[in-house]
């Protein structure tokens, strides 16, 4: 039986979306550093407007670097099409913004990022949205929180920081039993760990500030469409199946089918809410992915390195790695992340004389090569003590509820020779203790 | 819109604008296992541009409702009975693939009610390829896949979409994955089975449109020249660097020159 034969994840994550620039033969992708596009006549800029023709008006909405990047991340995705965002919080925003109004219901993953639980627990209740947060090692919480006006489930794909796995085919399935997409947040795998539509999910995002991106240079998020999602089917989504009187009347799945979602949410929430990735940010991404599966296959190296490490030093009273004997979801892991489960590790360090903060404060002081800071997924190894930075907002009690103990330190492994990364962390770790 | 044909609901999208059968009417049909949002922004152009569009939803395919109808003869006649149920006197035909050989079809049938006929990746004969033909009949996704790959140029392959931050491959495969059971491999036998087209096109009296993609691997340039030469009043536009798939990976060269060709049959 002969077989199709599609561009393997690498070539797409080189070519896709952009061909040589046919003016000037460009073989980088060019920065489309504008605003607009001249329109060659009235009644074309009209058919772009009402959507009739394909192209470029404004770059809030569409850009053609932009327009790359989106189009390879869709591509390594295995989607129907991604907007490119002004960060990864923009992207969950505009999902949400399109997906619900007043009156809506969230179920989501307590153990996500600080952020997105703030955006759920205290920033959309403002709105009239409400969310349930759930623990994502528990599917069945799923099924329990939904109500009738339940239009979103949400986790993320390895969880931040407590590293719990999405049990992604499951969870899809009992969002499905109730006529609902699963939305995931895969900033913490990339396409390059796990495709998360092969398994189920609907809608993706990614913060692309992190790995995608890869260098900590620039802020930037995406939103994928699977095009699977029968919107019609569900009778729950006024905004994908019922006239919009923002484009005449326009009735999104009638008029785009699978590409429903993301056209909706480019017509309406790029050019209402407006939060676009710029053409400068989008080819410092795109360089990202140009080189994302050898990164990422060292970047797997490294921390399984660096936890096997810590597994043995005797200041560390835990470890928590996907991959490691013990931890509650390896096989899992083995199961949806068969190249690895990503670049972060926590552990947790033994408290010294000053108790657990200061420990922690003194370890991450010494560090010398790993950086202090509130990002991941940098080429550079980061380390940060997410109980007094990134879930700050966290009282006591969501902090236990997220898994994030006082004694916890994140480390994002980077790209540098395991050896150094090894020694560094052996010498802030003695130097903690004393 | 919704057409009542003998009980059966006739699923046919508009493109934003009320159907008038006093304008120029314009029929756009789709190909095997796909929907009318195939058609996506070339419904809406159109429909804004002086014509009632009607993109329909052949039977037991999108928003209609029956089953899937057995061979290209039988469409062809069903689409007449859609056609007489709105009133319209004059069409322009413009079918893509399976599509473009139910538009023969019916411009044969009854060619004095043709005012053009457009046929988009278009051959003599719609040959599927067995292993094709077998995983569509047993609903088998990898169909889907095999359409995708050839349905697509090479250049397509990389991406390049018009629309900004889609990409064509996932939205084929999602097109095709949307269909019921069955539909895909019905339709694929109904095009492999069907050899009238040269008897077809000896019946033609309107202006025709063959509309090529020169890296077409589904309906290959070479095999639409006996087609071809046995239209009368026939007119031939090719697309470089493209598939099968030219209403996807062409969106506006297509909308140009149909509406060019659409101008000079009218005036």
């Amino acid at each position: 039986m002969v077989e199709a034969k599609f561009l393997k994840f690498d070539t797409l994550s080189l070519h896709a979306g952009q061909h040589p620039d046919p003016i000037h033969g460009a073989r980088a992708t060019p920065i489309y550093q504008t605003t607009s596009y001249v329109f060659p006549d009235v009644d074309h800029a009209a058919s772009l407007f009402n959507l009739e023709r394909a192209g470029h008006i404004y770059s809030r909405i569409s850009n053609p670097t932009v327009a790359v990047f989106e189009e390879r991340m869709a591509a390594l995705e295995g989607g129907v099409g991604a907007i490119g965002t002004a960060s990864g919080q923009a992207s969950l925003m505009l999902a949400v913004l399109t997906l619900m109004d007043t009156g809506g219901h969230i179920v989501a993953s307590r153990n996500i990022y600080g952020g997105s639980h703030n955006l759920f627990l205290h920033t959309l209740p403002r709105f009239g949205i409400q969310t349930t947060l759930v623990d994502p090692r528990n599917p069945d919480e799923f099924r329990k929180s939904i109500l009738p006006e339940t239009r979103l489930l949400f986790a993320e794909t390895i969880g931040n920081p407590g590293l719990e796995i999405l049990d992604i085919p499951l969870v899809a399935d009992i969002a499905h039993e109730s006529g609902i997409p699963l939305m995931v947040d895969s900033t913490f795998t990339t396409p390059y760990l796990m495709q998360p539509f092969k398994h189920g999910a609907d809608i993706i995002m990614h913060s692309a500030t992190k790995w995608i991106g890869g260098h900590g240079i620039a802020i930037g998020g995406v939103l994928i469409d699977s095009g699977n999602f029968d919107w019609e089917k569900s009778g729950k989504f006024p905004t994908m199946t019922e006239p919009y009187l923002g484009y005449h009347g326009l009735d999104f799945v009638e008029e785009f089918g699978p590409s429903a979602f993301v056209m909706r949410a480019r017509a309406e929430g790029m050019r209402d809410f407006g939060a676009c990735l710029s053409p400068q940010n989008a080819f410092y991404l795109i360089q990202g992915l140009e080189t994302l599966s050898i990164r990422m296959k060292r970047h797997v190296e490294n921390a399984r390195a660096i936890a096997e490490f810590l597994i043995e030093a005797p200041e560390v009273s835990w470890v928590r790695y996907p991959d490691l004997e013990g931890h509650p979801d390896k096989d899992l892991a083995k199961k949806l992340l068969p190249n690895g489960s990503g670049s972060i590790v926590t552990f947790g360090i033994k408290s010294g004389g000053g108790g657990a903060r200061k420990t922690g404060a003194i370890f991450i002081e010494s560090l010398e090569i790993f950086s202090h800071l509130a990002n991941v997924g940098d080429a550079k190894s980061l380390v940060i003590h997410p109980a007094s930075t990134t879930h700050q907002q966290m009282d006591a009690e969501e902090l236990q509820a997220a898994g994030v103990g006082e004694e916890m330190i994140r480390v994002s492994v980077g790209l540098e020779d395991t050896a150094d990364l090894v020694s560094d962390l052996r010498q802030a770790l003695r130097l903690s203790q004393k | 819109m919704d057409i009542d044909l003998n009980g059966s609901k006739v699923f046919a999208h508009t493109g934003g604008q009320n159907f008038d059968p006093s304008l120029p009417v314009m029929i756009l049909i789709h190909g095997a296992g796909n929907n009318h949002t195939f058609w996506g922004m070339q419904t809406r152009y159109f429909a804004h541009h002086g014509y009632s569009v009607l993109a329909l939803d052949l039977p037991g395919h999108g928003q209609s409702n029956g089953q899937p109808l057995q061979n290209i003869s039988e469409i062809a006649s069903w689409l007449w009975k859609v056609i007489e149920c709105l009133r319209a006197s004059q069409v322009n035909l413009v079918g893509h693939s399976m599509g473009s050989l139910i538009a023969l079809e019916a411009a044969a049938m009854h060619p004095e009610k043709v005012e053009s006929l457009i046929l988009v990746g278009v051959a003599e004969r719609v040959a599927v390829h067995k292993d094709l033909l077998r995983a569509a009949l047993d609903d088998d996704p990898s169909a889907y896949d095999m359409i995708t790959d050839w349905g697509f140029g090479k250049w397509s392959h990389l991406g390049g979409h018009q629309v900004p931050g889609l990409w064509m491959q996932g939205g084929s495969r999602a097109l095709l994955a949307s269909g019921s059971p069955g539909v895909l491999g019905c339709d694929l036998v109904a095009c492999n089975e069907y050899t009238q087209t040269i008897e077809a096109a000896k019946n033609i009296t309107c202006p025709s449109l063959i509309l090529i993609g020169s890296k077409d691997r589904m309906t290959p340039p070479a095999m639409a020249e006996n087609l071809i030469k046995n239209l009368v009043n026939v007119e031939i536009q090719t697309i470089e660097s493209t598939g099968h798939m030219i209403i996807v990976e062409r969106i506006n060269e297509t909308i140009d020159i149909i509406a060019d060709f659409l101008i000079r049959v009218a005036t």
